[in-house]
């Protein structure tokens, strides 16, 4: 339930942005998490289920994914973020704390542990559309 | 696109009545032996303590507390396991103990992902064991934490100090809560430090002398309590920490 606290993130986010536009109501919430993070959709979908405040009542949750790219620093090497590379245990570190992916991933050219995360990790708040 | 971690802290933190990072400018003045020590001293006296080892390339606290086979639990984030009477956390459950090499990007993302996403629950004080430095976590931290305070850590050198002194006066500059500072190491009576801290209008916490025996303590609880180290910590520097 690691996704929970993600999922009441982006209620208390969205709720801001709301008091701030002055809308009543929150009409749909679109959200990206990144493969790294290997966010269970469903466990975020059920997050938002039970936090969900009278703004939320009709919302549309959309959850879309983004695929991780990598890129060494060293080589400038692009790579893709396979989570089937990994044993569970790696896995499981990094649906924690995407950023420890720099402890068990390498350049699949040359071996640096020196790399950026170009896109796809986290969770991230697109697009929020509502009634004022 | 928004990131929407940063929306949520201020909920993280909203039961934990103080929070006070262990900091220093320089590195090896002994931040992580103080930060570990203050919190299961202010423990043993019944407090509510957690501790939040913030130096995510170089972790120690888990090798000072000996540490092992213990992992957090998930339950609507990251519940920190309990050690030796405190909550605690560090990367370290994460990365074991592989090399975590970090960019300052990198740094900034993880602090708020674990910021974010760990259930402290109620607590009297968490102490953060920082990173040496000036740079993403002491930033971040204060940016992200607005209850934050410092405690700041020397050693009785003029290598450490004058960065020491630089963070002090960043972190007035910045209108962050300063406690004071610790002069770590003590190894004359000169009393340069002390005057020097006090010119700057900070208070003097204390010093602590240079003790060969806390190496000896390392993995060991009990032995690292029962040292000169941890007396003087207990007897000079919690209670003008207000504990």
């Amino acid at each position: 339930m690691h996704e929970w606290a993600l999922a009441e993130a982006v209620i208390v986010a969205a709720s801001k942005i709301a008091a701030k536009e002055n809308l009543k109501e929150i009409t749909e919430v679109i959200i990206k998490v990144g493969e790294l993070q290997q966010v269970e959709e469903e466990i975020i979908l059920f997050g938002f289920k039970q936090l969900k405040t009278d703004l939320f009542k009709a919302t549309k949750f959309h959850i879309l994914k983004a695929k991780t790219k990598l890129k060494c620093h060293n080589c400038a090497t692009t790579w893709d973020f396979k989570k089937e590379n990994l044993d569970e245990t790696t896995a499981e570190s990094i649906h924690f704390v995407p950023e420890v992916a720099h402890a068990y991933v390498k350049c699949p050219k040359c071996g640096s542990p020196d790399f950026e995360i170009v896109e796809g990790r986290g969770i991230w708040l697109e697009k929020i559309k509502g009634v004022k | 696109m928004i990131d929407p971690r940063s929306s949520v802290i201020v909920k993280r933190f909203k039961n934990i009545k103080r929070v006070v990072a262990v900091s220093s400018g320089k590195g090896g003045v002994g931040k992580s032996m103080i930060a570990t020590t203050i919190a299961l001293k202010m423990a043993k006296k019944g407090l509510k303590v957690g501790l939040f080892d913030l130096d995510f390339t170089s972790p120690s606290t888990h090798l000072i507390m000996g540490v092992k086979n213990i992992q957090p639990e998930e339950e609507k984030g990251i519940v920190p396991p309990c050690v030796n009477e405190l909550a605690y956390m560090s990367l370290v459950f994460y990365s074991g103990e592989l090399a975590t090499p970090l960019r300052g990007v990198d740094i900034s993302n993880a602090l708020l992902e674990l910021l974010s996403v760990t259930q402290w629950g109620d607590l009297d004080i968490l102490i953060l064991d920082m990173p040496p430095g000036l740079g993403d976590v002491m930033l971040d931290l204060i940016k992200l934490v607005k209850k934050i305070e410092f405690v700041i850590v020397t050693t009785s050198s003029q290598l450490a100090f004058q960065t020491v002194k630089k963070q002090l006066k960043l972190l007035r500059e910045l209108k962050v809560k300063t406690i004071g500072v610790v002069e770590n190491m003590k190894i004359s009576r000169i009393q340069l430090i002390q005057n020097e801290t006090e010119k700057l209008g900070f208070v003097y916490l204390t010093n602590i002398p240079y003790d060969k025996t806390l190496e000896d303590s390392i993995g060991d609880c009990e032995k690292l309590l029962a040292t000169n180290f941890a007396k003087i910590i207990d007897e000079n520097l919690i209670k003008k920490m207000g504990m």
